[in-house]
């Protein structure tokens, strides 16, 4: 998308996206290019040797009917995932961006989870459910609730989504907070001389002017949930049991990091990435469209 | 106020009040389990109330807990990330406040490919392709310093994602009104966009540094200077004792201590939010 | 200006000759997180006070994994280490990769150190060395399954002294649990005790071609009647709670210390925080075993990590490194090193040095590990086990028995799936280092 207005020149905007450029090119395009040609080689861990194996990592993935299952998975872990925190965090947002009193003291507690990182979130919830020590599984037990995440997958699923979705409410309540606070005071108030309640105020007015950001935060849950819960699987269950909270993601890292087969971990994330790509595409094309830009 | 209606305002904070009780809920245990000694903390049914073992906690956690594993001062860490948290955060806006810019406001051969070539970047996290990029760092010497602590993990394209986005809101009147007075966009940029966009500077910052503070597997990988390690991998460090028990006390007081420097960043920079509301009122 | 000048390059000059007369840098990387960390830190500041020629930086990189793919990344970048530890199940991967890996028995032979292997006990290198016999890694810190009980528990439920075989295990935890206890037993680590250790303590083989150690191109056989009746058991005395599941590794060890269990199946390595946590006494036995499969028990194997030494170094360094792994393996830091972690001594010497010092009299039960892994002879199948891309085979192990445990499975279906899973693993790793 691009502005309306807009300047024209022939050198500015070269020099000025050259620095991202510069360190993408490096950083990432070198390395990932390198990380791609491997989905097409046979290698040991230490790369002693290579064979070239065209797509063999690519269909041995496909008639693999474990990993066919890890789709369904991940599309019902990530929309959850996604749509939970998003709803949850402009619930709040909304709430403390009307509160005047008290808002400076909910906002600090509400990011607080932001502050821990992923690999001690997990244990975190970990040691909150474990089946014997966790304090939460004694309430569980009180009310009658046979909580074993470690043997019931259901659970386990639950438990991986709840902590995932608890890392990312206080990213996206900052930005949301952010758009609220940034929409004048003026316009709420006109609409609310009109005779516009806070209900319709929200929908009508804070809704529309926060939609940019809204999509960003779409796209950026989606891709959170697709590629950055790993961390969090990883310290929680290990994909298990019985791979009932194993998603694409950890299976590329599980594979690739722990278990040292470069090649067959590299064709998963071209999969994956493939899938965020079209998925990106559709936002972009068809969503975006809804978005109100002034 | 807009109107008053006590009812709403009165439902809204109890709402409030019940989110932050189940979102802080892992916090406060972690508070509590800081404030038990290291057998009360194995036995069931675990406090829900602090205990009295702060401030030997506290010692031990300063002390020898990370002191004592990793040879390394805690102060020493809480440099190390501090310094890695500073890099990427300001790395990253200021690389990407002019992309964005460029991709918003002009109108040149190859835009969009640039946009998508930055936008990819989102879909291959540097864990998935770590021993390729390790591999770059090694080449250009950049082992064991802070410029391969950051440096990579500054390709990223969130924050020129959400710039994108701010400026696309920015009304175009501006736009004309500042060619009218004959700025040119550089000027339009450093007087008009940037400080526009401050709230959303203020929140990147504050997402950005915790990103680069609770980073793990990067500095694990990249770093075999002690000197260089950063305070996560030194809760990892007591998290992952083979084959002993975990000293959750120690642990949950260290995890409490490593989350002060963001908390900190966080109440910094509510400030700006709040100047930033005050100039949108004007 | 010139002064400066002069002056700058004689500090210059100074700092480099101060650099080349400085001690050799020997990189160790560990996985020894918190309290095993600061021994390693230890041991590496002692070796380095005993000479001034070289010094060993012990540097830790996260646990056993991470550890290990951090220095595959670091060699593949040509930044390796000079020791790097890894886990036993990473053997065969370090093994096959030749161009990259310093067998310790050359290494101390090109060093012109002494070395006597014959010293090592021969269930704790014998998993370490080729078939010829030659000394690939250095054992560190080793381990094996172990039955811990509850002695309160015992005591309660008026059982006299530990199980012996599977059927009297099933008996004692009828009892434990009739006794008001929660559960009867539980394990961690379920692949190495219930899979691996069960069928080197029948002395049953778990792959073809001696568990791998003859060749890539093996085959799993787990899925014999022993192993399936076995898991069949387990499974069936889930109900009752006579055995309830607590996860991968080391996850259950809560349900022992705050007595829920009264028996656990684990590392031998746990004394310590066991003796940190349990309010009860409690006591170490030797695992169990089926009067019907084997007569008495063959011997059990080991876990835990080795460290090995990577090639592309200037050749002195690795004289460094002998006279370090030397020091390591000697007796007195060997003894100290198994009584301050429950790791098992390496050598016969250190395991006699420990006796001498009273070790095991003061802490009782201490030796059942090292008398479980010395009781016989190590034939081919419980010597140890060498499969490639064993890591992820473990993954699968685990995934099938948890879906036994659940009941989606029966043991049957459940480890025959995990036989064929594994075995296209071991292909591909058989293609990928031929």
């Amino acid at each position: 998308m691009l502005k309306r207005v807009h300047f024209k020149s022939s050198y500015l905007p070269y020099l000025l996206v050259a620095p991202q450029m510069a360190i993408t090119l490096v950083f990432f395009f070198w390395p990932a290019t390198q990380a791609l040609y491997q989905s097409l080689l046979l290698q040991d861990a230490f790369g002693l040797k290579t064979e070239f194996v065209w797509f063999d990592n690519f269909k041995e993935l496909f008639d693999d009917a474990y990993y066919l299952d890890a789709f369904g998975r991940t599309a019902v872990f990530s929309s959850l995932v996604a749509s939970i925190s998003i709803g949850l965090a402009l619930f709040f947002a909304g709430m403390t961006d009307r509160v005047l009193r008290g808002a400076m003291a909910y906002q600090t507690l509400l990011i607080w989870p932001y502050a821990v990182a992923p690999a001690i979130a997990g244990a975190l919830w970990v040691f909150m459910f474990d089946p014997t020590l966790g304090i939460l599984t004694y309430m569980l037990q009180g009310f009658g609730v046979d909580w074993n995440y470690k043997l019931n997958g259901g659970q386990a699923m639950f438990l991986v989504m709840a902590a995932s979705i608890w890392k990312q409410i206080s990213y996206n309540f900052l930005f949301f907070l952010a758009a609220m606070q940034a929409i004048p005071r003026s316009l709420i108030e006109a609409a609310a001389i009109d005779g516009a309640g806070p209900g319709r105020r929200f929908l009508t007015i804070i809704l529309p002017l926060i939609s940019p950001t809204t999509f960003f935060l779409i796209v950026v849950n989606i891709v959170y949930a697709f590629f950055d819960t790993f961390g969090i699987v990883d310290a929680m269950t290990q994909g298990g049991p019985a791979k009932a909270t194993e998603i694409l993601i950890y299976k590329v890292y599980n594979d690739g990091f722990i278990g040292l087969d470069l090649g067959s971990s590299a064709a998963q994330s071209v999969i994956l990435m493939f899938i965020v790509i079209v998925l990106t595409v559709i936002q972009f094309r068809y969503i975006e469209r809804k978005v109100e830009y002034t | 106020m807009i109107e008053n209606r006590p009812v709403t305002t009165v439902i809204a904070h109890c709402v409030l009040i019940v989110g932050i009780a189940v979102l802080a809920l892992p916090i406060w245990i972690t508070f509590v389990a800081a404030t038990h000694d290291a057998v009360r903390i194995t036995q069931v049914p675990l406090p829900l109330l602090p205990g009295n073992q702060f401030f030997q906690n506290l010692a031990a956690a300063w002390g020898q807990g990370i002191e004592g594993a990793g040879g390394q001062p805690v102060g020493n860490m809480l440099l190390n990330s501090l310094a890695m948290a500073l890099m990427i955060a300001v790395g990253k806006i200021v690389i990407s406040l002019p992309s964005a810019f460029a991709i918003v406001y002009f109108k040149f051969p190859f835009r969009m490919g640039f946009f998508w070539m930055i936008f990819i970047t989102l879909m291959l996290p540097v864990e998935v392709r770590i021993v390729p990029t390790f591999q770059v760092v090694a080449d250009l010497h950049m082992l064991n310093n802070y410029w391969g602590l950051s440096v990579p993990l500054i390709a990223s394209a969130t924050a020129t994602l959400m710039f994108r986005q701010t400026f696309l809101t920015i009304p175009d009147e501006l736009l004309e009104a500042a060619r009218i007075d004959g700025a040119g966009p550089m000027r339009f940029f450093w007087d008009i966009l940037i400080p526009m966009s401050r709230t959303n500077i203020a929140a990147l910052f504050v997402i950005l540094f915790i990103y680069g503070w609770n980073q793990y597997l990067w500095p694990l990988l990249i770093t075999t200077d002690r000197s260089m390690y950063t305070v996560v991998m030194g809760i990892k460090q007591m998290l992952e004792a083979a084959e002993q028990a975990p000293e959750w006390n120690l642990i949950m007081m260290t995890t409490l201590l490593a989350m002060l420097p963001p908390i900190l960043v966080i109440i910094t920079m509510q400030k700006m939010f709040v100047k930033g509301l005050t100039e949108t009122e004007k | 200006m010139l002064k400066k000048t002069l002056l700058c390059a004689a500090v210059t000059a100074g700092m480099s000759m101060s650099i080349a007369q400085a001690a050799t840098e020997i990189q160790w990387w560990h996985a020894m997180g918190g309290a095993n960390g600061e021994r390693v830190n230890k041991i590496a500041a002692d070796f380095n006070a005993t000479q001034s020629d070289y010094k060993v930086v012990p540097v830790y990189k996260g646990n056993y994994t991470e550890t290990m793919t951090a220095a595959i990344a670091a060699f593949r970048a040509n930044k390796q280490p000079h020791i790097v530890q890894v886990f036993e199940v990473g053997t065969a991967t370090m093994m096959a990769a030749k161009g990259a890996v310093y067998p310790v028995e050359d290494v101390m032979a090109d060093a012109g150190q002494p070395f006597d292997k014959s010293g090592f006990l021969p269930a704790v290198i014998s998993y370490y060395q080729t078939p010829q016999g030659k000394l690939l890694s250095m054992p560190f810190n080793s381990s094996t399954p172990v039955l811990w009980y509850n002695k309160d528990a015992f005591a309660k439920a008026g059982i006299k002294s530990p199980p012996v075989t599977w059927p009297e295990v099933k008996t004692d935890a009828q009892k434990i649990v009739k006794a008001g206890y929660k559960c009867g037993f539980s394990f961690g680590w379920q692949s190495w005790v219930q899979i691996e250790n069960f069928s080197a303590w029948h002395n049953l083989p778990i792959g073809t071609k001696e568990n791998g150690f003859a060749g890539l191109d093996t085959k799993f056989t787990f899925n014999n009647k022993y192993v399936i009746r076995h898991i069949a058991n387990l499974a069936a005395w889930q109900k009752g709670h006579l055995f309830v599941y607590g996860g991968r590794r080391g996850d259950s060890l809560p349900k022992f210390t705050n007595g829920e269990c009264g028996m656990w199946l684990n590392s031998s390595a746990y004394y310590g925080a066991i003796t940190k946590q349990a309010k009860f006494k409690f006591g170490q036995a030797m695992l169990p075993y089926y009067p019907d499969i084997i007569k008495s028990p063959q011997n059990s194997i080991i876990g835990g990590a080795t460290l090995w030494v990577l090639k592309g170094h200037p050749k002195g360094d690795y004289i460094g490194v002998a006279k370090f792994l030397n020091y390591l393996s000697s007796p007195k830091v060997q003894a100290w090193w198994h009584q301050q972690t429950g790791y098992v001594p390496i050598t016969t010497a250190a395991y006699k040095l420990s006796q001498k010092q009273g070790f095991y009299k003061s802490n009782p039960g201490t030796d059942t590990a090292i008398k479980q892994l010395s009781l016989n002879t190590p034939t081919a199948n419980s010597r140890g086990l060498r499969f490639g891309n064993f890591v992820q085979i473990r993954d699968i192990i685990n995934e099938e028995l948890e879906a036994i445990w659940a009941g989606k499975k029966t043991a049957t279906q459940g480890l025959n799936t995990a036989v064929k899973r594994g075995d296209k693993l071991l292909r591909k790793f058989e293609k990928a280092n031929r």
